[in-house]
């Protein structure tokens, strides 16, 4: 479904992505995990372009979107993206978040978005928020707005940045749920994240990029407890 | 004091009327201002770089420079190049206080504008949203909140700045100081009386803006 080709992206002097080749298959569970600052989130923020890679190619069902005069807005209506810092509208209520992008970009009526709008909102246990402003949601409030955000759009793919990276502790559970609901569903979902054992868990696969490369991937049982590569072994031997 | 109010009740309808030009002038200032200082700050924003540099340029030039020498300038300069038009020193004056406004309101436009965050036109982006829309629908209703506490802070500014056309003499508060003055020969008095409008004048606004503010803040 989706398919990088030897993907190439400087900040300045910085390499972060250094040649990685991936493909994703419908239906099919990605988490990628390794080190700060090993390129995990620009992978990710290339597959729908919020980072332009410097060289290579991303294939979305066969169509190069990288190419010039691909338009990045058809593409990224199709591939849902959610942020570690959430990056809610603070100026919009719950429901106003979600109804805005389906209104604007698929030209619902506002009647159909709203119905769109109350049930995504009670499928998260957001219904007696429906016109609450995110500044009176908590962190994990805000975070599952934001994932049904995403889906209002009907995308055929999930992006998560790092989902529960900024929340306290005790919200980390109600979205997790959020998201092994969404796996079970089937949804294509790749997902950056440093929770092991939830990746463990939802996973077909599991991605271990560091310093710009993918070092290793595999089935997570296989990943988890028999990497191959040394330095696959000794992040997991500080993380688990 | 007696002086005071004798001069109020002789020379009133003359201060009113110098209230009035400044009012009107700081309007005119701040209004068009507004609106050159908008286009400025989007061909500042704009990707296009030489329209970006020449913005900039402009920005810099009539910052760096006193307000009181492009007041000079354009009353110069203006009645040479429409001499068909042959515009008042009113006309001049108001539009050399629209230029010099517009580089500080286009700068208060970009940085209300950047102070949103990033990860709100990522947000927009990534749901499919053009980046027309996502400035319009996300970032600009954002970015109003923190420009408009900053525009009445300017507006404030322009009123104290008005008072320069008075070089001009083009019947602004400043100017009706000097017609008093010339008529009863006292300095302190009118200067006292004058004083005392522009702060009433600044100090009634900024209280406003400032609860403005606030409710702009409670708001969130």
């Amino acid at each position: 479904m989706i398919e990088t080709v030897d993907l190439y992206k400087s900040f300045g002097k910085l390499a972060v992505l250094r040649g990685v080749s991936e493909r994703i298959g419908k239906g099919e569970v990605v988490s990628v995990v390794g080190p700060s600052g090993g390129g995990k989130s620009t992978f990710l923020r290339c597959l729908n372009l919020l980072e332009k890679p410097d060289s290579g190619a991303i294939l979305f069902e066969g169509a190069d979107i990288t190419q010039k005069g691909a338009d990045a807005g058809v593409h990224r209506r199709r591939m849902g993206m959610v942020f570690q810092q959430f990056n809610v509208f603070p100026h919009l209520s719950a429901a106003e978040n979600i109804m805005l992008a389906p209104m604007l970009v698929k030209k619902k009526t506002r009647r159909e978005a709203d119905d769109m709008a109350r049930a995504l909102l009670a499928r998260v246990g957001l219904a007696d928020k429906y016109a609450e402003h995110p500044a009176r949601l908590s962190g994990g409030q805000k975070q599952r707005l934001a994932i049904v955000r995403a889906l209002a759009m009907e995308p055929d793919v999930m992006l998560f940045d790092e989902p529960t990276s900024a929340l306290d502790p005790e919200m980390v559970g109600e979205v997790l749920a959020v998201i092994r609901g969404l796996v079970a569903e089937g949804m294509t979902t790749v997902i950056v994240t440093h929770e092991m054992g939830f990746a463990r868990e939802i996973s077909d696969r599991v991605l271990f990029m560091d310093n710009g490369v993918i070092v290793e991937s595999g089935p997570p049982a296989e990943l988890f407890a028999r990497p191959k590569m040394e330095r696959t072994k000794e992040f997991l031997s500080k993380v688990l | 004091m007696e002086l005071i109010f004798r001069l109020v009740e002789k020379y009133g309808g003359v201060f009113l009327q110098g209230l009035g030009y400044t009012l009107l002038l700081s309007v005119i200032a701040v209004a068009a201002g507004t609106v050159l200082g908008a286009l400025v700050a989007l061909m500042r924003m704009s990707r296009v770089k030489p329209l970006n540099w020449l913005m900039s340029a402009y920005i810099e030039l009539i910052r760096g420079t006193p307000a009181l020498l492009q007041l000079f300038f354009f009353y110069l300069i203006l009645p040479r190049w429409f001499l068909a038009v042959n515009p008042s020193k009113f006309v001049c004056v108001a539009v050399a206080l629209v230029i010099n406004s517009s580089a500080y309101v286009s700068e208060i436009i970009r940085s209300g504008v950047q102070a949103v965050d990033r990860g709100q036109t990522e947000a927009g982006l990534s749901l499919g949203l053009t980046k027309r829309q996502t400035m319009l629908r996300i970032v600009m209703p954002q970015a109003i909140k923190n420009i408009l506490p900053a525009l009445g802070n300017e507006f404030v500014m322009v009123i104290k700045e008005t008072s320069l056309a008075s070089t001009f003499f083009v019947g602004d508060l400043m100017s009706a100081f000097r017609t008093v003055q010339g008529n009863t020969y006292l300095v302190i008095e009118p200067l006292m009386i004058v004083g005392f409008i522009y702060f009433a004048l600044t100090f009634t606004l900024s209280k406003a803006v400032l609860r403005f503010e606030r409710r702009l803040k409670a708001s969130d």
